[in-house]
């Protein structure tokens, strides 16, 4: 079955950018505590590049609209989240090339996706990153059934619980060390809530 | 906060205008980017090299970009790694089919950025190679950092890969001695004054008017300790002596560089330098060649770097081969 269409793809990219507008006075904040205080800014900007960048084109596959999308983050929100992300959804672009996003292509889709974050960023699992979230989230749909995409968005919030109380080791927030603790991770908060808009708009109930 | 320039915003969109007008038969900018290239560039069969980062460095790193040097330089925003199309069109431009290599100054942003370029470089067929920098020994190297950072000693590999690329090497040569010039490069730096950022409009931290932070990295970022400002020879040994601790002993050639940070006056600067030759003399060593001024500034910040290359004969050579760039003489 179909989970993915041109159609869902830019409705994932704009219910993300809602998120970030509306959130994005938090991340900010939480980038303040143990980064350098530009998460919020940075991905509600980007985002909103990614919306008006696709909304002006006509796309003749789910590929080709994630690699605008990867394209845009790269180039408009910088530091360190630019690239992550750039990378994931380009990883995600290059899995799709050339077929129809059916669940087990959106498996592997993700998998790269994290494949790609692990190799850009060098962080390994634990280490109070995005990472961290990516790799819960395509691990749980390796074993579960797609129907239970609901269960995604607890896998998501449960990693960012048990990443609240680590150290972070990778990243700006690795300079505080021991005062990263107890804060969560600005970048699990941000992948969240791109997970949280994919729910939104993937088609697993029929 | 007082400065100079017209909106925060386009600082540094129009200060790349005003340094390619300065120097309209050597530079040029890419349209539409904010990449500076020597103008004679691409160059057939010299392997391109291509640095950048963020902003606030000036003249790093578009001051290095000429014959014996550096190829491109990619600017991003204030303290702000480039983005990786930026980074890109760099490499499309100086590639004269020899392939390209990026110097990265080791921050997490930038090293992801460049890296990323790089392999959109490789899709597009073009051999790209990158060195990662990290000479600053004042944060240590350890599972809890990113490593060391990139500073002032940078310079010295672009002068070193640059001179090489110009000589006609191979991409694997040039990455080779800047390879070895970047295990060869140990700095550190002292603040006496925070920086302002333009957009941030207030400085970045406070010192008090009778404090100094050792080890201060060049965007700001803490040091090792803040402790009561001393005298220029007392502040000159603390920085010289973590230093050396990391330079190979053997080699008693070696090239100086004191940097000032923004705000020192060159005839501060001087006087580290005194001091500087005063200890390498009494430790037996011998100063090749010395660079006194700005090349890896923090803004408007006060203080200064020291960078010590410890030398073989290859690296003696090519750090006087000639040159021209704007801010890099020989």
């Amino acid at each position: 079955m179909i989970v993915l269409t041109i159609e869902h793809t830019k409705r994932w990219m704009e219910e993300i950018e809602k998120r970030m507008l509306e959130h994005k006075d938090q991340l900010t904040e939480f980038d303040q505590a143990i980064g350098d205080g530009d998460h919020g800014i940075n991905m509600a900007r980007g985002f909103h590049e990614v919306v008006a960048k696709i909304n002006h084109v006509t796309y003749d596959s789910v590929s080709d609209v994630l690699k605008s999308a990867a394209m845009t983050l790269m180039a408009k929100v910088g530091g360190a989240s630019g690239p992550l992300y750039g990378t994931a959804f380009l990883k995600m672009s290059m899995a799709m090339q050339g077929k129809e996003v059916n669940e087990e292509v959106f498996c592997q889709a993700m998998k790269d996706a994290v494949d790609g974050i692990h190799t850009r960023g060098k962080a390994e699992f634990g280490e109070k990153t995005l990472y961290d979230v990516w790799k819960q989230v395509a691990d749980f749909l390796e074993l579960e059934e797609v129907a239970e995409w609901q269960g995604l968005l607890e896998v998501c919030q449960a990693t960012i619980e048990d990443t609240r109380e680590l150290v972070a080791t990778k990243g700006r927030a690795s300079y505080l060390k021991e005062r990263s603790k107890g804060h969560v991770d600005p970048g699990s908060m941000s992948s969240f809530y791109i997970f949280e808009a994919l729910v939104e708009v993937i088609d697993w109930e029929e | 906060m007082k400065k100079v320039i017209n909106n925060a915003e386009h600082v540094v969109d129009q200060m790349l205008d005003g340094l390619v007008s300065a120097h309209p038969d050597e530079l040029k900018r890419l349209p539409d980017t904010t990449v500076i290239i020597r103008k004679d560039a691409p160059i057939k069969g010299k392997v391109g090299i291509v640095s950048g980062g963020g902003s606030g460095h000036e003249p790093a790193h578009a001051g290095f970009v000429g014959r014996g040097m550096l190829d491109a330089a990619v600017a991003g925003e204030v303290f702000t790694s480039p983005t990786p199309d930026q980074i890109l069109e760099a490499i499309k431009a100086v590639d004269g089919g020899a392939g390209v290599l990026l110097v990265i100054k080791n921050y997490t942003g930038d090293v992801m950025n460049f890296e990323m370029a790089q392999e959109m470089a490789e899709m597009e067929g073009i051999q790209v190679a990158s060195v990662v920098v990290n000479d600053d020994v004042a944060v240590e190297d350890s599972t809890f950092t990113i490593g060391r950072r990139g500073i002032a000693g940078t310079v010295f590999v672009h002068k070193v890969a640059g001179a090489k690329a110009e000589a006609g090497a191979t991409l694997e040569e040039v990455k080779a001695v800047a390879n070895q010039t970047i295990a060869s490069v140990r700095s550190m730096g002292v603040a006496l004054s925070s920086c302002t950022l333009p957009a941030a409009g207030k400085p970045s931290f406070t010192l008090a008017e009778n404090e100094m932070e050792i080890g201060i990295g060049i965007h700001g970022e803490p040091g090792i300790e803040r402790v009561a400002l001393v005298s220029a020879d007392e502040i000159t040994t603390i920085l010289l002596n973590k230093i050396l601790a990391e330079i190979d002993e053997e080699s008693s050639d070696v090239a100086v560089m004191v940097n000032g940070l923004g705000s020192t006056p060159e005839m501060e600067l001087h006087i580290v330098n005194k001091k500087v030759a005063e200890v390498l003399r009494d430790k037996g060593m011998n100063v090749y060649r010395t660079w006194v001024g700005e090349y890896m500034t923090s803004l408007d910040m006060a203080g200064f770097s020291i960078t010590i290359l410890s030398l073989n004969e290859g690296l003696m050579e090519l750090l006087v081969e000639d040159v021209k760039t704007v801010a890099f003489h020989v």
